[in-house]
């Protein structure tokens, strides 16, 4: 735990003039009695203290107030804009983040979601006075059936993680129904997303791991091999998590059907795929889809997210309840008869406000411009991938998908200084978020490059320029590149420290807020 | 090709191909386990490891204990059956002596050797030295 | 570009996928053309013009609370910079995400009065069951947990999923007010089997109940203790947290945090956190940013720990879950940071004020009663003449007010209780909305038949701005889908 005297310098953000100002905790800015809002008065003219004795035994009440900021609100607002003046954001500029899907959403989207009328409605309130909020609801899953071919959709699950558990409970459900326990496996290629594993493992599903071919697709070979009468499920992302389209998809989910077992759909890539292909033809059973990602919810600085889960007829009794259905006079409600259903996943419903964003989205583009969304993030990964793939090496040479892989091992041979971290934080320096590096784990020193369909070809251009320019850096002066970056807020981070020094909570590690 | 002391091995040092070590010493018939430092050195800064209890028993191959960099956390196996008598409660502390010196005062565990024979499976010094040269290229 | 890459064609770009896949792909449902920003207004109107419930006088509570959302909240969470950055991978680049969560980990771990919170986890009801399974894992060898009865039913429900799947953990529903050791040993559990006993505080009724015996039972049997709380309700109450000071708190702490600064938006998105002592730290689940340093030694924030989680540790991660609610506990933070210590115990005082006006006026009347005489602060349950369900319907269509949530719409958790209603009050439940509370119940009882005694003075006229037309509308009709279900968009 850091000692006071060794108390490091505090952050600064640099202005528009380059000016630099210091950025406090809010703990440290705090003063005894500000008070950014005022609130209305107790009811006549009560003393808080009275009042306190009278409601709450004296065991009960808090004796030490919680030290919370007391700060004016001009205060309040310039923490916060001064943080977030240290952030980069795809409002900013490029943010090629792989399996992300960092597009630019547009702001109608937001506005549908900020309206009092449906953020005002309690979900405990009776259904009818929720009507509107139903209704939109069950349009979204009337196209979310229609975008991936499935029959049945809950619109339940907070997150894509969330979304994969409730798939991998509905399998083990339904392996159960069959009366079939010996199913304990669950087949996840070695490029999966790390949720894949984990949220099977949540279910008790021992993961057995598929090793990926030469080119970055999976091993039939080794998929037959892994096969048996333990296997539940396989758990797939497709396209992949290097970008590349499982070509031999159908037979991929053939054999895992022929073996008893079913297919999960990962749909953290679906975003390449809209209008092309629907996930149901390919021979999945269950999939969920990432709404915050392939339609509109920025991704706030880590969340909220949204993860429905779509299925055929033979998992559909298990999605989880309720679903929205609709009378026959038009009305809509709330369906918790579903018996086979898995409880629960979350607080009531869903996250309701990321999804009526999805429908705002889908409404804004329509079939053909949802095509038109993934023609379009196709064809700028390949732009960036044909014009990186001289200075980069890069480990699959097909068309890729709507994200590409590259690696760092050209410059490590001039350099083994040089590593793809390196190069990624030299890309702050240019304005650019660095790609997913070092992901998924089958490739060493890798980057995932994922322009999403919102960028200009300028903007892909630019990037391209920095790139290039980079990997010269790399080679005629490797310091720039290894200390890099040097333009942004904080130089590189110590994590070692970060774990080794535990620091958690600003109170049990720093002298207490000044001036209170 | 490098020579095992160049790497600060100890004599009679054994390992497995998961990368730890046993000492074992015939007379006392005790053993210390660690990792090696070529794990060490990939894992790079390790910051936390997680040890076993004193007096638990172990089958060789299973798994005893964590180990974690900032990026990364690899399980630890036992390389030979056998029961725990001391763990190295210093690396709660300063988990670094496992970069600094994994095969002295980085040790994890003191154990008693069940199964002798099992060692005998196991690469020496310059048998792990070809092996990890091996698989570093 | 088509060039560049060297093909002659879109088509090209997809020949990976399957000739007969592309031949299947049509839209049947969903209309083939956009529309624009103003179609798109004008298409949602159907949807907003058909809620009706932000028109009504609203006590319903039972985890999600229409509270008073000061606009500085909204101003900041709709700055771009958070608004539209991922997750705090890079640091360098992610300062201002990082600091307002070590910030937020810290005014949460000020409330609850433990070491240390995570970066937030879905919901309340999610966090409730990762606490649920953490327990298990420090506790080792127990396999068991106790639950409180009165938890919240849709925590309970989801404590249920989550661990319906574990085959090692047993959830038994356990009576607080009992013996906990016989309630065990009915089940065939011997107590120090016991891993955790989970309650909340308040419960679900609104009420405070004695926690004598559970501390009792923990520390006889070595069972870690784990509470829900309201994170409001800790603006007056104790810090549940066990401490120096709190010897007899809970090991682990969690909630649901939408109250701070997040309209309740029809169940979502929220968020929910976990907090607990730095003994347990390694089996939390969700992201933790930790305070360092950058090489040049200034104070910065990254994501820490991160071998607990998915992405390093893969199956054998704390849990799944990737995202946190980032946003929504944006909006905690800014919330905490304006209405500062004494502005939360002000507005926990105001509610319990208005809650506690409410009781007392509803139980004069004959035959309407509190369910316990435990403390409660703004959230109560009353024993109603008649069935709750029916009052809730009368109120609702004669009078413009939800009253409150009838508690056998969770007759598997709480059966048998037809006539109990949980009633929450908030500072936007105004004075006047109560006294039409107060006139409402009364009218409504007497007209499904109980006799509730002498009238109560006539209030101020209903629902002040509630429009004629949504009154007179009782089954709404927003858009009508066409015979094959095709959705109308003009």
């Amino acid at each position: 735990m850091s000692e006071s005297s060794t108390k490091p310098a505090l952050p600064t953000v640099r202005d528009a003039h380059g000016n630099t100002r210091s950025v406090a905790t809010l703990f440290e800015l705090s003063r005894t009695g500000r008070q950014g809002v005022t609130l209305p008065p107790l009811d006549e003219g009560a003393d808080e203290t009275a009042l306190m004795q009278s409601i709450l035994p004296e065991g009960w009440q808090r004796k030490r107030p919680a030290r919370l900021p007391e700060v004016s609100q001009l205060e309040m607002i310039r923490h916060y804009v001064n943080l977030s003046q240290l952030n980069h954001s795809i409002d900013n500029n490029f943010y090629p983040l792989g399996s992300c899907s960092m597009k630019y959403n547009p702001k109608i989207c937001d506005w549908v979601g900020n309206q009092p009328a449906f953020n005002l409605v309690h979900p405990e309130v009776p259904q009818a006075l929720a009507q509107g909020t139903l209704g939109a609801l069950y349009t979204l899953q009337a196209y979310l059936k229609d975008l991936t071919g499935f029959c049945a959709v809950s619109l339940q699950p907070a997150a894509g993680a969330h979304g994969e558990l409730a798939g991998m409970m509905m399998i083990r459900a339904y392996h159960q129904r069959q009366g079939n326990t010996a199913r304990t496996e669950v087949l996840v290629p070695d490029s999966a997303h790390g949720t894949n594993p984990a949220s099977a493992a949540m279910c008790g599903f021992d993961v057995v791991e598929i090793k990926s071919n030469e080119r970055g697709l999976v091993d039939l070979n080794a998929l037959r091999a892994a096969l048996s009468d333990r296997t539940a499920a396989i758990m797939l992302t497709n396209p992949n998590t290097v970008g590349l389209f499982e070509e031999d998809i159908l037979s991929i989910t053939q054999m895992v059907h022929e073996a008893g077992g079913l297919c999960y759909y990962d749909g953290a890539n679906l975003n390449a795929i809209m209008g092309r292909a629907k996930v149901a033809h390919m021979g999945f059973d269950v999939m969920h889809l990432n709404t915050h990602k392939t339609f509109a919810t920025p991704h706030g600085g880590g969340g909220p997210g949204s993860g429905p889960v779509a299925a055929n007829e033979k998992l559909e009794p298990f999605l989880p309840k309720p679903t929205v259905e609709q009378r026959p006079d038009g009305t809509y409600w709330l369906n918790h008869d579903r018996p086979d259903a898995l409880g629960q996943l979350k607080l009531f419903y869903g996250n309701t406000e990321v999804l009526l964003r999805a429908l705002a989205y889908l409404v804004c583009y329509g079939g053909d411009g949802l095509r038109e969304v993934s023609e379009k993030a196709v064809l700028n990964a390949n732009y960036l991938k044909a014009r990186l793939k001289e200075t980069y090496h890069e480990p699959f040479t097909q068309t890729c998908m709507h994200e590409f892989i590259l690696t760092s091992r050209h410059q490590r041979a001039d350099n083994k200084d040089i590593n793809t971290m390196a190069l990624a934080k030299r890309l702050m320096d240019y304005g650019f978020h660095p790609p997913t590096v070092y992901f998924p784990l089958i490739i060493p020193e890798i980057m995932m490059i994922e322009p999403t369909e919102t960028e200009s070809k300028e903007t892909l251009d630019r990037f391209v320029q920095a790139m290039v320019q980079i990997a010269d850096e790399a080679k005629t002066q490797p310091d720039l590149v290894l200390d890099a970056p040097h333009t942004t807020p904080v130089k590189r981070v110590d994590e070692v420290a970060a774990v080794k020094q535990l620091d958690l909570n600003y109170f049990a590690n720093h002298a207490q807020g000044a001036g209170n | 090709m490098a020579k095992a002391e160049d790497y600060g091995i100890p004599e009679g040092t054994k390992f497995l191909d998961t990368h730890e070590y046993i000492l074992f010493d015939e007379d006392s018939e005790v053993a210390l386990v660690g990792i090696s430092h070529y794990a060490a050195e990939q894992l790079g800064d390790i910051v936390y490891v997680e040890l076993p209890d004193v007096g638990e028993q172990f089958e060789q191959g299973d798994t005893f204990g964590t180990i974690e960099s900032v990026k990364a956390a690899s399980d630890l196996y036992m390389p030979v059956s056998g029961t725990i008598t001391a763990v190295n409660h210093i690396l709660e502390e300063e988990p670094e002596l496992v970069n600094d010196s994994c095969y002295t005062d980085g040790w994890m565990l003191e154990i008693t050797v069940n199964k002798a024979k099992q060692l005998d499976d196991l690469m020496d010094g310059e048998g792990y030295i070809e092996y990890v040269e091996k698989a570093a290229v | 570009m088509l060039d560049t890459i060297g093909v002659d064609s879109i088509d090209a770009l997809f020949s990976a996928i399957p000739p007969q896949l592309q031949g299947l792909c049509q839209f049947d449902v969903m209309p083939a053309s956009g529309l624009d920003e103003l179609g798109l207004q004008q298409f949602f109107k159907q949807f907003t013009e058909a809620n009706l419930a932000h028109h009504y006088d609203c006590f319903v509570g039972g985890g999600a609370y229409n509270r008073f959302v000061p606009p500085a909240v909204n101003h900041i969470a709709s700055r771009s910079e958070f608004y539209t950055a991922y997750t705090p991978y890079q640091p360098e680049v992610s300062q201002g995400t990082l600091q307002m969560i070590y910030e937020f980990q810290t005014m949460v771990s000020e409330l609850v009065g433990l070491d240390v919170t995570n970066a937030s986890v879905y919901d309340g009801a999610s966090a409730f069951s990762e606490s649920a399974v953490m327990a298990v894992r420090i506790a080792k060898k127990r396999h068991t947990l106790l639950v409180s009865k009165t938890v919240n039913p849709h925590y309970r429900a989801v404590l249920d999923t989550y661990t319906g799947v574990l085959d090692h953990i047993n959830v038994v529903p356990v009576d607080l007010t009992a013996d906990l050791e016989a309630q065990c040993c009915a089940v065939g559990v011997p107590p120090n089997q016991v891993a955790a006993v989970l309650v909340q505080l308040p419960n679900y009724l609104g009420f405070l109940e004695d926690q004598a015996m559970v501390t009792a039972f923990c520390k006889a049997h070595g069972a870690l203790k784990v509470a829900a709380v309201d994170p409001v309700a800790l603006g007056v109450m104790a810090a549940p947290g066990k401490s120096e000071a709190n010897p007899d708190g809970a090991d682990i702490v969690c909630g649901e945090l939408q109250q701070f600064g997040n309209y309740v938006n029809f169940g979502g998105p929220y968020g929910g956190f976990v907090s607990t002592s730095m003994a347990h730290v390694r089996q939390l689940p969700g992201r933790l940013v930790g305070c360092s340093k950058d090489r040049t030694g200034k104070r910065a924030y990254t994501l820490t720990m991160q071998t607990r989680e998915q992405h390093i540790r893969r199956a054998k991660a704390t849990s799944n879950i990737c995202t946190n609610q980032s946003l929504n506990i944006l909006k905690a933070s800014a919330y905490l940071s304006l209405v500062g210590p004494s502005g939360l115990k002000h507005l926990a005082l105001l509610s319990a004020q208005r809650a506690h006006r409410l009781a007392d006026q509803l139980c004069r009347m004959t035959g309407v009663s509190l369910m316990s005489a435990a403390p409660y602060l703004n959230e109560f349950t009353l024993i109603l003449p008649v069935a709750a369900q029916a009052v809730v319907e009368s109120m609702v269509a004669s009078h413009g007010l939800v009253p409150g949530i009838p508690l056998s719409r969770y007759e598997s958790y709480f059966p048998n209780q037809p006539h109990a209603l949980v009633v929450a009050v908030t500072e936007m439940n105004t004075p006047e909305s109560l006294d039409r509370y107060v006139y409402a119940l009364h009218h409504a009882l007497t007209q499904l038949g109980a006799q509730p005694g002498p009238e109560p003075r006539m209030p101020a006229p209903a629902a002040p701005g509630l429009p004629k037309s949504v009154m007179s509308r009782s089954v709404p009709s927003p858009h009508v889908p066409n015979h094959k279900g095709v959705v109308q968009h003009v």
